[in-house]
């Protein structure tokens, strides 16, 4: 990292702490939700941007996550500090075992792609299923004061969960900017490029790429707890949807998958935009049905055509910071 | 001289195709062995499944007196061989001095060390200049100094390489030469290769294995092999002046 990407990053950090002191409960929301998807996009990007190995399923992980913490607190008011364990070790779990049908059998590419809106899919069906955790009507985590932070059971004002989102990504980026720089990140870096080429220079890529799935697994199954504990419903015809897949992964494609950077930018400017439109369509007053999706999408097309690597490589060049 | 790689009646069919037919092929420690013939004659098919990439339908493999059929390609380097790759392979999205990086990770204690090793490597095969470039930008003939670099990084008893003179100039070649007979001599590097430019093979090999349909049709010494009728018939040809 050179001089003036540490500056840049530093001043940024310094703008996300002090935001929430010149920022009103709205825009707090909105930051808070950036986050999410920055950590989020982020854990994905391990998988994909790093290994290669495309996941259009990763919902099941949040929502393994987000029940897996929610149901002990539902029913035993066991907080999400323990819950967080049980969550990631069903999500790895999840992952190992997908990953495992994948890699050892030689499904790859979209085909792997498949595989995991599979399982996300029939998770999304059997958890329709399961009444102890409220089956297609939802589980509702009770919502206690507001106003006074209750770390243990993390409860507390919007600013809490702010802070906390903004440590996991903080977290999230300083992880993945150390792993790039490790063996995993040029072993994964190898294998996303060639992957007979990697295992002809000693690589296991089985091994490698089963470390990804769990790093990358285990990171999402934390956006789940948060997810459980910020929105208190839970219901599986959300969680697990596909469409909500794909929001973790637009972030990192538009800011550009494989970097540090572009999961964190990606998400900023696809939330920011996404509220953008809204406000602006109600400042004009137009209330055609589906406009702002149609908006959304050719903003989207538009990024992708000309910024065929992600809006990061684009913005790094031009401010002259490594990507 | 003790055999380093030995090819014990080897066989290899694709669907009813036969690629390879009970190939023996010996390629004695600290050698230089090139393996010539034409196109199709099953070369490739015998370094694949010396690197693990295909098993064999019969025959075995054995590497330093250990049986190595039946490894998968990274517990073959992991015994010490490495391999190029005939249609050039590279990380396109990685920088040159990256590519050596993770050949060189393979034995190396920790990431620093690695990159170390890989830029000695990277400088030994004239990339130097190029070591920030992604591999992406290179032309043919360093994308095959590449395959080399990469494939020595990690630091093989044998080196398998496929065809890497292909395309070199004349000049280009004579210093890709220059350079396997210096690994060779320096550190005892034993190597096979593939090759069709006749330029390299006889300057380099010291024995020389002829496949045609599959099977060994001669071996030797170069001076002899290419005065071999049946060499200069299915390959060769007459006329070759070498």
């Amino acid at each position: 990292m050179n001089r003036r990407a540490a500056a840049l990053l530093l001043a940024l950090g310094a703008l996300l702490v002090a935001l929430p002191h010149v920022a009103g409960s709205y825009a707090l929301s909105v930051a808070t939700l950036i986050l999410y998807f920055a950590y989020t996009g982020q854990a994905w990007n391990v998988m994909m941007g790093f290994a290669g190995q495309l996941s259009l399923g990763h919902s099941i992980y949040v929502g393994v996550g987000a029940y897996a913490a929610g149901a002990l607190f539902f029913h035993y008011g066991i907080g999400p500090w323990a819950g967080l364990w049980l969550a990631i070790a069903l999500s790895v779990l999840i992952g190992l075992v997908i990953g495992f049908l994948a890699f050892r059998f030689g499904i790859s590419g979209v085909y792997f792609a498949l595989l995991t809106i599979a399982f996300a899919e029939f998770t999304r069906i059997g958890f329709d299923h399961l009444d102890w955790l409220g089956g297609p009507g939802g589980m509702f985590l009770k919502v206690a004061q507001r106003d006074q932070i209750d770390l243990a059971n993390f409860r507390g004002p919007p600013i809490m969960y702010y802070y906390a989102m903004l440590a996991l990504s903080a977290a999230a980026l300083a992880l993945c900017a150390w792993l790039l720089r490790s063996r995993a990140g040029y072993y994964w870096r190898a294998i996303r490029e060639d992957e007979e080429a990697a295992q002809a220079l000693g690589i296991n890529t089985f091994r490698w790429k089963m470390l990804a799935v769990t790093i990358s697994s285990a990171m999402t199954a934390i956006s789940g707890v948060f997810f459980a504990f910020y929105y208190n419903n839970l219901f599986p015809e959300q969680i697990f949807n596909i469409g909500r897949s794909i929001e973790i992964i637009l972030g990192p494609v538009i800011g550009g998958v494989g970097t540090l950077f572009g999961p964190i930018l990606g998400a900023a400017v696809l939330t920011l935009l996404s509220d953008g439109i809204t406000e602006a369509l109600a400042a004009f007053g137009w209330e055609i049905p589906g406009i702002k999706q149609v908006l959304y999408g050719l903003v989207l097309l538009a990024a992708i055509m000309f910024m065929p690597h992600g809006i990061w490589p684009a913005l790094a060049r031009r401010i002259g910071v490594d990507r | 001289m003790s055999a380093a790689l030995e090819v014990r009646g080897v066989s290899k069919s694709f669907r009813g195709l036969r690629a390879v037919h009970d190939a023996w092929i010996d390629v004695p420690q600290g050698a230089i062995v090139g393996l010539i013939g034409p196109n199709g004659a099953g070369k490739t098919t015998i370094f694949n499944m010396v690197a693990g990439v295909y098993a064999a339908d019969a025959g075995e493999i054995v590497f330093r007196g250990r049986r190595i059929d039946g490894l998968r390609p990274d517990q073959v380097c992991a015994a010490g061989i490495g391999r190029t790759f005939q249609l050039v392979k590279p990380f396109a999205g990685l920088s040159v001095l990256d590519n050596v990086t993770v050949g060189a990770l393979h034995r190396a204690p920790n990431v620093s060390a690695a990159k170390k090793h890989a830029a000695e490597i990277v400088e030994r095969l004239g990339l130097g200049a190029k070591r920030e470039q992604p591999a992406s930008s290179l032309t043919l003939p360093d994308r095959k100094r590449l395959e080399v670099a990469r494939a020595l990084a990690t630091r093989p008893e044998l080196l398998l390489l496929d065809e890497v003179m292909a395309g070199l100039r004349p000049t280009e070649c004579d210093q890709m030469v220059e350079a396997f007979r210096e690994i060779n001599r320096a550190e005892g590097l034993t190597i096979m290769l593939i090759e069709h430019v006749m330029r390299a093979v006889m300057a380099l090999a010291q024995r020389i294995v002829v496949l045609h349909h599959g099977e060994v049709i001669a071996r030797g010494a170069p001076g002899e092999v290419v005065r071999d009728p049946a060499v200069l018939g299915c390959y060769l040809g007459e006329e070759t002046e070498v």
